[in-house]
């Protein structure tokens, strides 16, 4: 997952981009003939000082390798961003951001 | 049949259960809303997840989505408003096998403004609906595909 999070006018920007192949489990394996099982990231969110300030939730038509920018008030520079997401196979990542 | 001390525990110990698991949605942020994803009519997903289909039009929600898409993979959108008391945006794509793609919660202090990229299987309408002061605003917009993004 790769974050970048920006303080501007006390407003901080953030964006993300996660790493994931979005699997919507109608895809279907050429060589086999075999269903993809489906493999998408359901939840999404982003704490700042223990705080939610934004949570996502996905279906399977969200784009592979999910993007997402959103904004929040308040934020310092140098302070970090806690971001979480979780698929619906139980695989999870988690990142911390510093704030620019 | 008069209630004997036992079973008047017994009652008080159901009771005081059932209490407690209707109290901790309360405390807790909604889990992944699989009824609302899982519909496969818009009409449904709206139900299942603000348990009302009653949208109002409103010019006030800004949706920003190309008219035309190459790729039906990867469509940007962004929705804002300048509507006060923002709970929620939520993304629904009327013609995919299941209409709702995104909800994203906006808790105060957060900017109602997000965006994101999604899939469209084929030409068809994007809806995004604001859920704001308990009411229910939408905007839509058709996107025309000119190669789908779901099935292969």
């Amino acid at each position: 997952m790769k974050v970048k999070a920006k303080v501007k006018n006390n407003i901080t920007n953030v964006r993300v981009l996660a790493k994931h192949p979005m699997e919507t489990g109608r895809r279907v394996n050429k060589e086999t003939g075999e269903k993809i099982p489906a493999k998408y990231i359901q939840e999404l969110t982003c704490e700042y000082e223990g705080k939610v300030v934004f949570l996502a939730q996905f279906g399977t038509s969200v784009s592979q390798n999910p993007y997402l920018a959103f904004s929040f008030e308040g934020g310092k520079k140098g302070d970090s961003l806690a971001l979480r997401w979780n698929d619906n196979t139980g695989d999870i990542e988690k990142k911390d951001a510093i704030i620019k | 049949m008069a209630i004997t001390r036992r079973k008047f525990l017994n009652i008080l110990t159901v009771s005081s259960t059932a209490c407690l698991a209707l109290m901790t949605p309360l405390t807790t942020w909604a889990a992944w809303a699989s009824d609302a994803f899982n519909a496969e009519k818009p009409d449904d997903a709206y139900k299942n997840l603000f348990g009302s289909t009653e949208l109002v039009e409103s010019d006030e929600v800004k949706l920003k989505v190309p008219r035309i898409a190459e790729n039906g993979g990867a469509v940007p959108v962004s929705v804002k408003t300048s509507m006060k008391n923002v709970e929620s945006i939520s993304l629904f794509v009327k013609d995919n096998p299941q209409p709702l793609t995104a909800t994203f919660q906006i808790p105060a202090g957060t900017l109602p403004d997000v965006s994101t990229r999604i899939r469209l299987a084929q030409t068809s309408t994007v809806t995004a609906v604001i859920k704001a002061d308990g009411k229910l605003f939408s905007k839509s917009q058709e996107v025309k595909v000119t190669l789908g993004g779901c099935g292969g």
